[in-house]
């Protein structure tokens, strides 16, 4: 009988080796990949080592140094325990077979951004990876998860995971966004409506018109931010943009084997009649320009709102954490958001900082300059994207509108390297996480796209690029 | 990894929601290669000020808490980052079980592995708690895995917990081992997938 799935399903039980309970809700779980950083694999490839243990299939794991690398050109000065990190990870990837992109390899970059760029990342595929974000790879049809350390010992040791089934979430995006609204404001838009755990044991798929009209690019901040608000995993069925995209890749198969590959690829998606466990619909023409007043990514509002008042909220937990936030970031309540004045502005992040997204603030940029009294800094998302904006001119625009001009990593998404904000620095950031202390001790973040990023760059203040460029 | 099998010992509440893994284990401490000296980075900035002196206004520093053995929050305990580091840190610090309204899933999975365990109770029996053990007197709960039941003065309250986990945080498996029991069958399942998908032989 025909029993009809989503493509979660499909692709769980496409990797299942082995159910372990009776009802496959936990299975052993075959991954077809990974990519690992430097600081959250060291003691996984320990672990391996005192056991004894080989790595069970080195081909389908790539390393990349992203997280402790500074960014400044040249690449000097690094930190003696960011050295250690990184001289451990090229010994690791170089005793156990494994491919490595390190520090000043011309492919470097965020992992999540080195992975689908080279065509690492294939419909179909099952990618974990210790990093959170690895949800990203759901743009090309992929299931992609976050794994701790343990589960990347797991990984390499088995090429499996035990993994429990989740509950499947459709989030449909009904009609095109309006002009000026990008894809990181509709997964800003949808954290705030569910709520940092509102998918919390569910994998998302995303559908509808204003997701197929969407570049991979933007789907791929759409998925990245999923985990935002707890999904483990964010999958768009892929279609021709995904071929397209792919064909374009250096190892993406070819000939035979793509056509083989790109037929299977054009299947996957979910049966018309598969139930999902919960249904989110968005109405595009509804989202505006998000941006984030508080210390956790859905204390979010649009652009032209306000900042809450703890007063109008009766929950008293939740009153508390607005109290918190607002405490932390140095904020009153009712103030206009598009009032709140910045120090700092920087683009970059596995979010947002792709070609599109540097092109996106450039064109905000281009003829203008920053507000003085912000420092202003753009990390492109990996060396390639770093050449491909030099050869099309954007960082000359980027560095004569006021912005520093950096090579690619994490830098100032996380500030494990020495990007960092000040005690009280307020900063508009195209990244993902405005935790308390993300960016730097007592720093203040402010998640936005970036084209908002750059807007806010030029007024000084949290500003709506719609009315910088006007309606485009 | 760690058997959890019945602990007695002092719970600490933290009401808050969304306690994220950078809050738990800040970026400063992810810099070893190693797991040691977690302890200290424990809820760095919530325990000590700015010059690394103890904030006494933080529960830990409070000498009825310091040495608690679990901890009480509110929901999405763990969000954020997948350092694992942060359920290091706490297991160093001495915390054996994590009680909240609801766990972000790779820090659920990660507690998992390492033989801390991770209990999910609806709202209102974590109120329960978080109001009993607010009182240093009633501070002390017996968490018996076997019987899926914590008790405290006045008060036993019932969870529900996975077998699979269940069974292998009573005994403190080590998952790759046992996965590795498995390895023909695994290696059977890869010969034929990458079969089926020859595309993914090549790299
Ligand atoms: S860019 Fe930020 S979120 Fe992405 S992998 Fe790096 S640190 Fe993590």
């Amino acid at each position: 009988m025909h029993r009809a799935r989503t493509l979660y399903d499909k692709l769980v039980d496409r990797h299942t080796v082995r159910k372990l309970d009776e009802h496959a809700q936990q299975v052993l779980l075959y991954v077809d990949r990974t990519v690992l950083n430097e600081y959250t694999s060291p003691q996984a490839f320990t672990a391996l080592r005192i056991a004894e243990r080989p790595v069970w299939r080195p081909a389908a794991a790539l390393g990349v140094v992203d997280h402790v690398n500074p960014t400044v050109v040249g690449r000097i000065a690094i930190p003696e325990d960011a050295a250690k990190q990184t001289s451990y990870f090229a010994e690791n990837c170089r005793d156990f077979g494994i491919e490595i992109f390190d520090m000043k390899h011309a492919m470097q970059g965020i992992e999540h951004v080195v992975m689908p760029e080279i065509g690492l990342v294939l419909p179909g595929m099952v990618i974990a990876a210790g990093d959170s974000h690895t949800t990203t790879y759901g743009a090309f049809g992929a299931l992609g998860f976050g794994i701790g350390t343990s589960d990347i010992e797991h990984y390499l040791a088995t090429q499996t995971l035990i993994y429990k089934r989740l509950g499947s979430m459709r989030v449909t995006l009904d009609g095109d966004l309006p002009p000026g609204v990008r894809s990181k404001d509709v997964v800003m838009a949808l954290i705030e409506s569910i709520g940092a755990s509102g998918a919390t044991g569910y994998a998302i798929e995303f559908q509808g018109g204003g997701i197929r009209a969407l570049s991979i690019e933007a789907r791929m901040t759409l998925c990245n931010m999923a985990v935002e608000c707890g999904a483990r995993g964010a999958l768009i069925a892929p279609d021709e943009k995904v071929m397209t995209y792919l064909s374009k890749t250096v190892r993406a198969p070819r000939d035979e084997l793509w056509r083989l590959a790109s037929e299977r690829w054009l299947s996957l998606q979910s049966d018309c009649d598969a139930i999902f466990d919960r249904e989110v619909i968005l109405a595009a023409k509804e989202i505006a320009p998000m941006v984030t007043w508080g210390t956790s990514p859905d204390q979010a509002v649009k652009i032209t709102e306000c900042v809450p008042d703890p007063r109008m909220q009766a929950d008293p937990v939740r009153r508390h954490a607005i109290e918190r936030a607002l405490a932390y970031m140095d904020l009153r309540p009712g103030q206009p958001v598009n009032t709140i004045q910045i120090q700092a502005a920087f683009i970059g992040s596995c979010t947002n900082s792709r070609i599109e997204d540097l092109r996106d603030a450039a064109r905000v940029l281009d003829g203008r300059h920053i507000a003085s009294g912000v420092r202003a800094i753009v990390v492109p998302g990996s060396m390639s994207v770093r050449r491909q904006a030099e050869a099309e001119g954007l960082d000359r625009i980027f560095t004569s509108a006021g912005f520093e001009w950096r090579q690619s990593g994490c830098s100032m998404c996380l500030a494990m390297n020495d990007d960092v904000l000040a005690r009280a620095e307020r900063c508009a950031s195209s990244t993902n996480r405005n935790f308390e202390d993300r960016q730097g001790a007592g720093g203040r973040t402010h998640l936005m796209s970036p084209a908002m990023v750059a807007a806010s760059a030029v007024a000084g203040r949290l500003a709506d690029v719609r009315q910088l460029v006007g309606e485009r | 990894m760690q058997a959890f099998v019945k602990v007695r010992g002092i719970a600490v509440p933290l009401a808050a929601s969304n306690i994220d893994t950078d809050v738990i284990m800040p970026k400063q401490f992810l810099k070893g290669i190693d797991r040691s000296g977690l302890d200290r980075g424990l809820f760095y900035h919530l325990r000590f000020d700015e010059q690394g002196s103890p904030r006494p206004g933080f529960i830990l520093n409070q000498a009825e808490w310091r040495d608690a053995a679990f901890l009480i929050a509110g929901p999405n305990f763990g969000c954020g980052s997948s350092r694992e580091h942060a359920v290091w840190g706490l297991m160093q610090y001495g915390i054996r079980c994590i009680i909240a309204q609801s766990f972000a899933g790779i820090f659920f999975d990660n507690c998992a592995r390492n033989g801390l365990l991770a209990i999910e109770l609806g709202e209102e029996e974590v109120r329960r708690l978080l109001d009993l053990v607010s009182s240093p007197a009633d501070n002390v709960l017996t968490i018996d895995l076997n019987n899926e039941t914590i008790c405290g003065r006045g008060l036993e309250i019932d969870f529900e917990i996975d077998p699979i986990r269940k069974d292998s945080l009573l005994k403190g498996l080590d998952a790759v081992g046992q996965t590795l029991e498995f390895r023909d069958e695994i290696r059977t399942f890869e010969r034929n997938y990458l079969r089926e998908n020859p595309w993914l032989e090549q790299k």
